[in-house]
């Protein structure tokens, strides 16, 4: 094996990618070679480091040097300065939000961001490169498969996950080691093993850096579950959105062919596994379990009524064992450090950590694994480095669509699944969005009630219409026509589809708006009653004013408006017609000297 | 049309490939929908007959799933992400102003061929929201105002 003395880690992932990481890499490459350096530095394609929000991303190593929003041309300075005189770029080291500072010395741990994590299943995620087997292997990498086939019995194996208290972090919560019991315990001549990798909450990616960054860890964990139940044959659903992941899940399981540690008689004990590929097209119920092995079928992608559950008749008529590809992550730790030490972490009824996808308005945004019970001030603030612009926080939202938004009030609730469902919201898959004063609650209810009436798979009455009537008041009510009593019609038509929808999306499709009736129902109130949108986004409830004080009449605003709805002399205050005014904001964005105001 | 007739022996070979293998019919309209960049009536018919299955079996799965579309699109693809994070950061503003650009509704095609416009879920690059793309290009931290510079470049 080659030493290398420094080793130039890039983020490949989606989000880095978007931003020219594979471009940078390539400058890297090339000015390596130009310098001379070949033999002295290697340039790493990892996957995502989780500060999506500093991206492009380099690391530099052995100093640890931190990169961010790194550019093409910036990549000439790091060769000529850091690689070939030592020295650090000061400029493009890493500024923290909070603190301001940009020590260059400063390793990874000790950057606040990543100070409060706990990094188990993105372990490997932005250290090894996720197309290289040879990394994964150096890290540990299907050794818990050796383990579990060579040591331990199938019994012994669904015991330490049932021990471990793993429960899925797609986000129902149900204990993972029961489920392979039931599954295990299911006669069949065929089972299968399937990895729901349809992550289609919106502002969730969790699973996508998963398999971007660490793919083989899902594919060992499936054979350590085939072993387990009994399976010789695994599916992977993957979004057909995520074209890097796919690629990558590609290269590891023919890598994993070639090294024999999936196919036939893996380890010499006669175990046989495979994994096959299937993409979704595009269904957002397919991420539920029934629909998606429908998908896989070959079928719409519609929900069936469980009982029968997957355990006793799944994929193809067969038992099926379907876990989400976080929970799969932590698998192999399980087996290898043992349930005690996954039991250490977490809380009470919740162990081991939980990845979350920050986003929305934050400062650092990005994807954090923390220990199950860390409050969501801590990852809001001190992970998250709070709201940008000095905005006030507002709500935080958690579980997608079938979620909700929590409040100031709730800020140091310790996140598990049963404080987040105490709170009235869920854990869902992990998406945690932040939302401050200029997000209309209102509007954000109607955001996902659109959302889920658009992906409605129509099967059942209470989702295909509930929701569309649920969504028709919403719009009512944020165009400045909701009328009284439109509150309480909310609230019937939610319990009702609460209680009757056939699947999960369903049942849990009015939770937007239920969790923000009960933190901010004088939003509501305020849109009915008052016809006014408190956060001022509403656009049917504002209008523009010009306040004579700070105008100068210069007459940049008289411009701008497409409707001509602004008058005035030059150099005298101006005034905007109300009822010619389209609302559009040009000319608040265009007044230099901030006279025009939205109310 | 020979191009046509080359498409269609390209699906012919995607059916064989693949019609053996169980829930063949996805992957199938999956491979149809990147040679086609549609799948047609005249596709799904095609497809029926390979498969051996019934036609209101293979439109059902077709009208099902938000990739395949039964029109062909634009030459360019725009999309503008509306998951959460990108939502909240103001890409529904990002959307009009590229429709009122196109003169076109979400969905649409303008009628020269060039552009098509689509509303999509998470695109998962959350980091740079407001995010857009225009077939494999990412746009990010958009405003309004950069639409008609990115629309410009398409457009020679």
């Amino acid at each position: 094996m080659d030493i290398y003395r420094a080793h130039v880690l890039c983020c490949g992932g989606t989000g880095c990618t978007s931003s020219g990481s594979a471009q940078i890499i390539e400058r890297f490459e090339q000015k390596i070679k130009e310098a001379g350096l070949e033999k002295e530095v290697k340039v790493v394609r990892t996957g995502c480091f989780g500060l999506c929000e500093a991206g492009p991303v380099v690391i530099v190593y052995p100093e640890g040097t931190f990169y961010s929003r790194v550019k093409v041309e910036d990549v000439d300075e790091i060769v000529s300065e850091h690689l070939l005189k030592g020295r650090h770029v000061q400029h493009l080291v890493y500024t923290d939000h909070a603190t301001h500072e940009q020590n260059a010395n400063k390793g990874l741990q000790d950057i606040n961001f990543y100070k409060h994590q706990k990094r188990v299943a993105l372990r490997n995620c932005g250290v090894i490169d996720p197309e290289n087997i040879d990394e994964y292997l150096a890290f540990d990498g299907y050794k818990a498969l050796e383990k579990a086939l060579t040591s331990m019995t199938r019994e012994q194996v669904i015991d330490e996950i049932l021990k471990s208290g793993l429960r899925g972090r797609g986000g129902g919560g149900f204990p993972t080691g029961l489920k392979w019991k039931f599954t295990y315990s299911s006669q069949a001549d065929q089972k299968y093993v399937a990895c729901n990798a349809d992550e289609g909450d919106p502002g969730a990616f969790m699973d996508r850096s998963v398999l971007e960054g660490d793919p083989h860890c899902v594919l060992e964990a499936m054979a350590i579950a085939g072993y387990a139940i009994g399976a010789s044959e695994g599916y992977i659903y993957v979004r057909a959105e995520y074209p890097i992941a796919v690629k990558r899940l590609e290269i590891a399981i023919a890598q994993a062919h070639e090294y024999g540690l999936l196919g036939e008689n893996i380890f010499g004990t006669g175990f046989n596994f495979d994994i096959k590929i299937r993409l979704g097209a595009g269904a957002f119920v397919c991420g539920e379990e029934t629909a998606l092995m429908r998908s896989i079928e070959g079928k719409r992608g519609e929900p069936t009524p469980r009982p029968p559950f997957p355990a006793v008749k799944g994929l193809f008529g067969k038992p099926t064992m379907l876990n989400n590809v976080e929970t799969y992550a932590n698998v192999a730790q399980i087996i290898l450090k043992g349930a005690d030490w996954f039991a250490s972490m977490g809380t009470e009824k919740s162990k081991g950590t939980k990845v979350f996808a920050l986003g929305g308005k934050i400062n650092n945004t990005g994807l954090v694994e923390v220990p199950m019970g860390t409050p969501l001030r801590t990852i809001i603030y001190d992970i998250g480095g709070g709201i940008p612009n000095g905005k006030k926080f507002k709500a935080v939202q958690t579980g997608g669509p079938s979620g909700g938004c929590l409040p100031a009030e709730l800020l140091d609730t310790p996140v598990d699944y049963d404080n987040l469902i105490a709170a009235g919201s869920m854990m869902g898959s992990g998406g945690m969005i932040v939302m401050d004063e200029d997000n209309c609650m209102v509007d954000i209810a109607r955001f996902f009630l659109d959302f889920t009436v658009d992906e409605s798979c129509g099967k059942c009455t209470p989702c295909r219409v509930g929701t569309r009537r649920m969504l028709e008041i919403l719009e009512r009510i944020v165009n400045g026509k909701g009328e009284e009593g439109d509150i309480e019609r909310l609230e019937e038509l939610a319990n009702t589809i609460k209680s009757t929808a056939l699947c999960g999306l369903g049942q849990t499709a009015p939770n937007p708006v239920l969790s923000t009736l009960k933190f901010f129902r004088s939003e509501y109130e305020a849109h009915i009653r008052e016809k006014r949108c408190p956060a001022h986004h509403c656009r049917a409830l504002l209008h523009y004013v010009i306040n004579p004080d700070l105008c100068r009449g210069c007459t940049a605003c008289t411009r701008v408006c497409p409707v001509e709805a602004i008058s005035g002399e030059l150099r005298k205050p101006h005034q905007i017609d109300t009822s010619k005014c389209l609302k559009c904001g040009a000319c608040a964005e265009k007044c230099k000297f901030h006279a025009i105001t939205r109310e | 049309m020979p191009d046509m007739k080359e498409k269609f022996a390209q699906l012919d070979q995607a059916i064989q490939e693949l019609k053996d293998q169980p829930g063949a019919l996805m992957p199938v309209l999956q491979r149809a929908q990147n040679i086609f960049g549609c799948v047609s009536l005249d596709v799904q018919k095609r497809i029926a007959e390979g498969l051996g299955v019934t036609l209101s079996e293979v439109y059902g799965v077709a009208t099902f799933y938000a990739q395949f579309s039964l029109v062909p699109s634009g030459k360019y693809v725009i999309s503008v992400c509306l998951g959460t994070a990108c939502y909240v950061k103001g890409s529904q503003k990002v959307l009009d102003r590229l429709s009122e650009e196109l003169g076109i509704p979400v969905g649409g095609t303008t009628r020269d061929g060039l552009f098509t416009l689509n509303a999509t879920r998470c695109l998962g690059a959350c980091g740079l929201a407001p995010v857009m793309t225009i077939n494999e290009e990412v746009y990010g931290r958009l405003v309004p105002d950069d639409i008609p510079g990115i629309l410009a470049k398409y457009k020679e």
